[in-house]
């Protein structure tokens, strides 16, 4: 019998099934990078360090200051964290990256088929609209500044006030807006906000040190442990001790580094040991910059809206910041969600799609607990994509071993691979179960998350290759009417 | 002209950054800083993107 894949078959009638649509989207990446594309490592330097610099550090680190971390499980626990997710990112995204030279997408259509993928696609798209939800909600703050808006607090879940609301509308439509007019000039702005910054955060932190008492390097350390992360939680939250910090640091970027997202970043690199270099981002962003506005909510007893305690460190420039670092982290946020969603509707043009996605961000954003619960929603988020990167990951190294195929999925035309699906959905029923019984909490899940999925998809695939199971295949060229 | 603009680019960031620890410092107020911070701000976004933006985008 012959088959024809409608990924491959370069004279396949327009788009109409599921698997076509999807394919269409991302035809600019089909290929494996060829050698002459490849980046070098100041690339990959500028790009992690300015990708893990974003809107997100303003609530992180403030929310580490209100959930009573000590001072000392903070730096321990930051300096742990992040070189556990350095070592992710080079030892399981980056191998596979440079090996495949493929990104995520058709790496997980070899794997999971074309259908299966439509689904986690989905998923991805809706964790990316809340993404960016949170982080209008963070430039809200900002933008409200000049008009005595009432800021969200701590415990506000529901929006607390009219001026919140037209704020929040007014900052999702100009997001919207800019993202159906032009994504890559956002993208440009991102990339040359970057460094600036940076350079804001410590700023910041480094000019209200003396309002706490800091008057030399020396006075940093028992100020720290006195008066920024004093180890008791703000009242009704839960404390969070080292290992809370440890796993955090760890799992915030679970979707990008074992959940394998980052493969279209790292296929680019010549050497899988650029791998390393998201150490840039991680120390930068994940250490320095949430030291900082740990800082800088201590400056402001305990406030942990991000436009008043950036205001309060570096004036004018502080709130720019915020808006920028809120803007450009939901800007490619949303064209990633609208390019995602698009496949539930092709005949819709993209600026329509995005306006839908635009507002689901929106409604989103006007619910202050997606900002001050971000740290249970980041870890939720890479808790959910993360298995499909086990998936991955046991489908390159470890079946070949055990005498098993890889890329089954491709190899036998399937639309919907049964043993990436249950292993997706089963280590995500059993982490919850594992919360529900044990009351493990969510940061903790990914680590045995991972081997879950990792050891369900090894046993479901033998069992699926032994037998010869098949479910139901791309169509045939017999079968075209 | 090119450097020029990088030229003016650093001094842009030097005023974001080297301010606040002249307030660390107890040497300037902090309207000050933030005066200048804005300063910066403003020659760095004027021509940064200028030369920054304009190296190859494959990512």
């Amino acid at each position: 019998m012959i088959t024809s894949d409608p990924g491959i078959d370069a004279a396949a009638p327009p788009p109409n099934t599921l698997a076509e649509r999807l394919d269409a989207l991302n035809e600019f990446d089909r290929e494996p990078v060829p050698q002459s594309r490849l980046q070098g490592k100041g690339s990959f330097i500028g790009l992690y360090a300015g990708e893990h610099v974003a809107g997100t550090e303003f609530v992180i680190g403030p929310l580490f200051v209100a959930h009573g971390v000590a001072a000392g499980d903070l730096f321990l626990g930051l300096l742990l964290g992040n070189l556990l997710a350095v070592l992710s990112w080079a030892f399981i995204t980056a191998p596979i990256a440079t090996r495949t030279r493929l990104n995520l997408y058709w790496q997980l259509r070899k794997v999971a088929g074309p259908n299966l993928l439509f689904a986690y696609n989905i998923v991805n798209a809706l964790m990316f609209c809340f993404l960016a939800g949170s982080m209008i909600s963070v430039a809200a703050t900002a933008v409200g500044l000049p008009f005595g808006m009432r800021m969200p607090e701590l415990a506000d879940r529901y929006p607390n006030s009219a001026g919140w609301v037209l704020v929040v509308f007014l900052v999702g439509a100009v997001v919207t807006t800019l993202a159906i007019l032009g994504f890559s000039k956002i993208a440009t702005l991102s990339k040359v906000a970057a460094p600036w910054m940076f350079l804001v955060f410590v700023a910041a932190a480094v000019a209200v040190l003396p309002t706490l008492g800091v008057r030399s390097v020396g006075d940093f350390w028992p100020v720290a442990q006195e008066r920024i992360w004093t180890g008791v939680p703000a009242e009704g939250v839960r404390k969070f001790t080292f290992w809370h910090v440890l796993f955090f640091a760890w799992f915030c970027n679970m979707a990008m580094h074992i959940g394998m997202a980052d493969m279209t970043i790292l296929r680019y690199a010549r050497k899988w040991q650029y791998g390393f270099l998201s150490a840039f981002g991680m120390y930068l962003g994940h250490f320095v910059a949430w030291i900082a506005s740990g800082i800088l909510t201590a400056a402001a007893l305990g406030s942990i809206a991000p436009g008043p305690i950036a205001y309060l460190g570096a004036g004018v420039a502080g709130a720019i910041c915020v808006v920028i670092a809120g803007w450009t982290t939901a800007n490619p946020t949303l064209y990633r969600a609208g390019l995602a969603l698009q496949t539930i509707s092709p005949n819709w043009k993209r600026w329509k799609v995005t306006l839908v996605a635009g507002a689901i961000t929106t409604s989103a954003a006007l619910f202050p607990a997606l900002m001050m619960k971000l740290l249970d929603f980041v870890a939720l988020y890479g808790l959910i994509l993360m298995p499909m990167g086990a998936v991955i990951f046991a489908d390159y190294w470890l079946l070949p071993k055990l005498g098993l195929r890889r890329e089954y999925a491709q190899l036998q035309r399937l639309l919907f691979s049964v043993p990436a699906a249950v292993s997706w959905v089963g280590t995500l029923i059993a982490c919850w179960a594992l919360n529900r019984i044990t009351g493990l909490e969510i940061f903790f899940l990914g680590l045995p998350g991972w081997f879950m999925a990792t050891l369900l998809f090894i046993g479901l695939s033998y069992a699926q290759q032994m037998n010869g199971v098949r479910t139901p295949a791309y169509r045939t060229v017999e079968s075209e009417p | 002209m090119r450097s020029w603009l990088k030229v003016i680019s650093f001094v842009g960031l030097g005023l974001t950054v080297v301010p606040a620890l002249l307030v660390f410092a107890g040497s300037i107020p902090w309207a000050t800083h933030a005066r200048l911070m804005m300063v910066g701000t403003v020659l760095w976004f004027a021509t940064a993107p200028l030369w920054l933006g304009r190296t190859d985008g494959t990512h």
